[in-house]
């Protein structure tokens, strides 16, 4: 096939959302259902079975996460690079968090000790909690722009502080994301589990339906009023990587700009808006399988949102704005990312295959009899 | 100039994390296998016995298999979070292969996972035994790409500097993969993998038969594990990876430190066995020497020589000079001077521009280094030799000691059943070398590629973020003290269940459902 650069750029940029969307979408669920563990789980085996609603798959889930991070390493390196050395102790405390979740999961109901079985559920509530909140809080801080910038040899230097990240803007955005895994974590666990379980997560995906698309609404207004960022010199899609040699215009309202010339692109956030409200409904009625598919498409509208606000900025910076990242001056070669390409082309369908599979051998509700009857073989 | 300090706290937070990675790694590649055997057997003899024990293996597994994972995440992050010039500057390549673990090898060990955990009952027996043999399939292709990663920062092949991203970037991705560092660490890596696990699964059926509980359980898993084991210890010492250390200057200076070869001497060249290593004065006092064994496995010939530390040091002073000219015309070009003798001038030097950065440790002006600076420079770019030469020796004492036992231990199980205590000591008594011999061979490879992330290309002291000595010390005091309280929690579930044996799968035919008269 002849891709030149340019294209094979934008479709890395696909990739990359593709990735991260397909981990709200199954990472999400997980790390939803973890922080809603202590509230709706009113006695240890309540807790079991909500917990055993994910415990074989989440392994893989997590994967999606891990496969985002290695793709935006080989494919943005640079971007890899300032957000990881950035973000420092965001991250940090990201990982620390889903360090909970691998033991968590496994260690809990490997003893009897009821003190040692809260300890863990707490653990597990963390890793749930603590990473949904985070990831939005990045995005935030992606549209808001990150005070970093190049020397002359490439060296990075990031000059806010972790304090700077939890900016009034950011924090909105990470409680959208933090309410609409909620919201995810709740319609899935309402398809794996029965009676008063099943019954509590119908209240809790309308309230946290409401409270996302609330949000996501009011960071919608607050963004025509933030600055945004935009190429002013002439865009070289097909030039080698070097965010040294454009030139970038910082100015309120810019992220809207796309939406200006491409009006279409309004469906985008409309998608969250329709689908989030499908999502309350179908869940009220007692249809959480089609629940979970607007669930996943209100994901997948409000990651995409973020996105296409962006296009084609990365990570846009604040204090040298020209040093700003985009997807035309900050992808791998184009060698490695043809390489990538064909790689992820026959490798993710195989993926996506394979976990089908898994997830349909292991359909059906998890039920109280059920971990009576797995007394120690379940988590 | 980059802080020192910072350098440094970020290396040990990197050497403490991946050392720690690497207690759970091993025993993961190698019991993955065990248990698959062990369900084979299941499924052709249709003894319950197997399933039992790929159960209750399969239980241990699971304990290690979560703190692998943990701490496996930490590696991914920390790239980009410590060493983000290194990202910058080989991400290009080295992301590659990391990428490709995650979709290839990571998924399906994760995936599936979960399936030989719960899928006991939901799956045929067949079915079952495919699942199992995805996950050891899934986490050994999974070491496979990262020791392609880590074989390119040994003998980084099949990658070009380009000026205009300032940074390398992949020209062959079929010399990366089929990059002989990386094959050679591959086998030696998975091998030892093999032979932990073996090792882990012996000392405890051992400590069963010592105890004299659970017999045909214990006696089985013995068997297995000492075949296996054996198979295994072999393969690490006879494909050790010391052959892998012909190729690339840097593998040639590991191997010369490891060896204390000082001098290159007519071939084949001496092993010295032991003695006391001097990097002073460039010479082992002490030293008790086989002649021809080095020559022999270090290049599998007899005419080839293995070079020493003063001829590298030689050829380094001069690279290091060739380097300032290629650092020269690269600022040339950067700063936008791209007429056609400077880049002529720079690409019959960049193979050197590394060397030239190993000068940016003593000076920012790099083209107008004193000859004192290009001497400190040269030196610096050899590795240290006593503590290379020491962690080889335990690392070696520790498979031949293995290897003695896995013998006998054969030999017992298939004569006389595996009875003599002593024996039972010794294969309890061993268990914690693997361990060890793995920590001091990751040591070897990674202390020895010094003081390169990327050997030739780029310094370790560049490589690191741009970060403040309170971030380190922050982060690194949260590992350790997280990573502590991990450990002691595994090892306590880990004994735990070990003491339990069998009997913690409540399938009331083991030791203290019998003893304690639980039926069934």
């Amino acid at each position: 096939m002849m891709f030149d650069y340019e294209t094979m750029r934008l479709i890395w940029w696909g990739f990359l959302g593709a990735l991260l969307i397909g981990f709200a979408i199954t990472g999400g669920f997980d790390l939803g259902v973890a922080i809603l563990l202590p509230f709706l789980g009113k006695n240890d085996t309540e807790r079991r079975v909500i917990i055993n609603s994910i415990g074989a798959t989440w392994e893989g889930n997590q994967v999606w996460f891990v496969t985002a991070g290695a793709s935006l390493f080989a494919a943005w390196p640079v971007a890899y690079s300032v957000a990881f050395s950035g973000f420092y102790f965001a991250l940090l405390l990201t990982l620390f968090a889903l360090f909970m979740r691998p033991i968590g999961f496994d260690y809990r109901s490997k003893l009897p000790s009821q003190k040692w079985r809260n300890n863990w559920d707490i653990a597990l509530f963390v890793g749930g909690f603590v990473p949904a909140l985070i990831f939005g809080v990045a995005f935030g801080n992606l549209l808001k722009g990150v005070p970093f910038y190049f020397d002359n040899d490439m060296r990075i230097f990031y000059t806010g502080s972790f304090w700077a990240l939890l900016n009034p803007f950011a924090l909105a955005a990470g409680l959208v994301s933090l309410s609409m895994i909620v919201m995810h974590g709740a319609v899935f666990l309402q398809i794996k589990t029965t009676g008063d379980i099943n019954r509590r997560c119908k209240k809790v995906v309308t309230i946290f339906a409401i409270i996302t698309l609330a949000i996501f609404a009011l960071a919608g207004i607050w963004i025509a009023n933030i600055d945004g960022y935009q190429i002013s010199s002439d865009v070289l899609p097909n030039a080698p990587s070097n965010p040294l040699a454009k030139i970038v215009n910082k100015e309120t309202g810019l992220w809207l700009d796309n939406y200006a010339h491409y009006p279409l692109l309004w469906a985008v956030p409309g998608l969250a808006f329709c689908a989030g409200a499908l999502t309350m409904a179908l869940s009220t009625i007692g249809r959480p399988g089609l629940a979970f598919i607007t669930s996943s498409l209100t994901l997948a509208a409000v990651i995409l949102t973020a996105g296409v606000s962006m296009f084609p900025f990365l990570i846009p910076s604040s204090s040298a704005i020209n040093s700003s990242l985009t997807i035309w001056d900050a992808s791998s070669s184009f060698g490695t990312l043809k390489i990538m390409f064909w790689v992820t082309v026959i490798l993710l369908p195989v993926v996506i295959t394979y976990t089908t599979w898994v997830f349909r051998v292991l359909r059906g509700k998890i039920t109280v009899e059920h971990i009576h009857q797995n007394d120690h073989t379940a988590y | 100039m980059i802080s020192e300090a910072v350098v440094d706290l970020s290396r040990w937070q990197f050497a403490v994390t991946s050392l720690y990675h690497f207690l759970f790694v091993p025993l993961t590649l190698g019991l993955s296998f065990l248990l698959a055997i062990m369900e084979s057997t299941y499924v052709m003899t249709g003894k319950e016995i197997y399933k039992d024990m790929t159960q209750f293996w399969g239980k241990l597994f699971g304990i290690n298999f979560a703190l692998g994972v943990t701490t496996g995440l930490t590696m991914e992050f920390q790239f980009g979070m410590n060493w983000s010039y290194f990202s910058h500057y080989v991400g290009d390549v080295f992301g590659a292969p990391l990428a490709i673990e995650g979709l290839m090898a990571f998924f399906l060990e994760s995936t599936f996972v979960g399936l030989f955990f719960f899928g006991w009952d939901k799956l045929g027996k067949g079915q079952h035994l495919t699942v199992t043999w995805l996950v050891a399939l899934g986490s050994n292709l999974s070491a496979l790409w990262i020791l392609v990663a880590n074989g390119w920062m040994q003998n980084p092949v099949g990658a070009d500097f380009n000026y205009e991203t300032m940074r390398m970037e992949l020209s062959s991705f079929g010399s990366l993969l089929f990059n002989p560092s990386a094959q050679v660490k591959f086998v030696h890596t998975v091998a030892a993998g093999y032979t932990t696990a073996s090792a882990f699964v012996l000392g405890i059926s051992a400590y069963y038969m010592l105890k004299g509980r659970d017999a045909a359980f214990a006696q089985r898993s013995y068997t297995i594990a000492a075949g296996f084991g054996l198979a295994a210890v072999l393969s690490v010492i006879i494909l050790g990876d010391e052959s892998g250390y012909t190729d690339g200057e840097v593998q040639k200076a590991k191997l010369a430190a490891i060896e204390a070869e000082w001098h290159t001497e007519l071939p084949p060249a001496a092993f010295t066995v032991i003695g006391i290593p001097d990097q002073e004065t460039m010479e082992t006092r002490y030293a008790v020497k086989i002649p021809w064994v080095l020559g022999l496995i270090g290049t599998r010939s007899i005419d080839e020589p293995i070079t020493g530390l003063s001829e590298i040091l030689e050829k380094n002073r001069l690279r290091v000079r060739e380097g300032i000219k290629a650092y020269a015309a690269l600022q040339t070009i950067r700063a936008g001077n791209r007429n056609a003798i400077t880049l002529a001038e720079f690409d019959r030097y960049k193979q050197d521009l590394g060397y030239g950065l190993l000068l940016k440790r003593y000076t920012d002006k790099v083209v107008d280094a004193t000859e004192a600076q290009i001497e400190s420079a040269a030196q610096y770019s050899l590795p240290r030799v006593v503590p290379l030469f020491w962690t080889f020796r335990i690392m070696v004492v520790c498979g031949f000691i293995m290897l003695v036992i896995f013998v006998m231990a054969v030999i017992a199980s298939s004569i006389r059943k595996c009875r003599q205590t002593w024996l039972l000591r010794a294969s309890l008594l061993m268990m914690p070398l693997p361990w060890i011999a793995c920590e001091m061979g990751w040591f070897v490879a990674e202390f020895g590629r010094q003081p390169w992330t990327i050997a030739e290309i780029l310094p370790t002291f560049l490589s690191a973020s741009s970060l403040t000595e309170l971030d380190l010390y922050l982060s690194l005091a949260g590992y350790i003290g997280l990573y502590t309280v991990f450990l002691v929690i595994e090892m306590f579930l880990m004994l735990k269940f070990i003491k339990l044996g069998p009997s913690s799968l409540h399938k009331g035919r083991y030791h203290f459902e019998i003893a304690s008269g639980v039926t069934p």
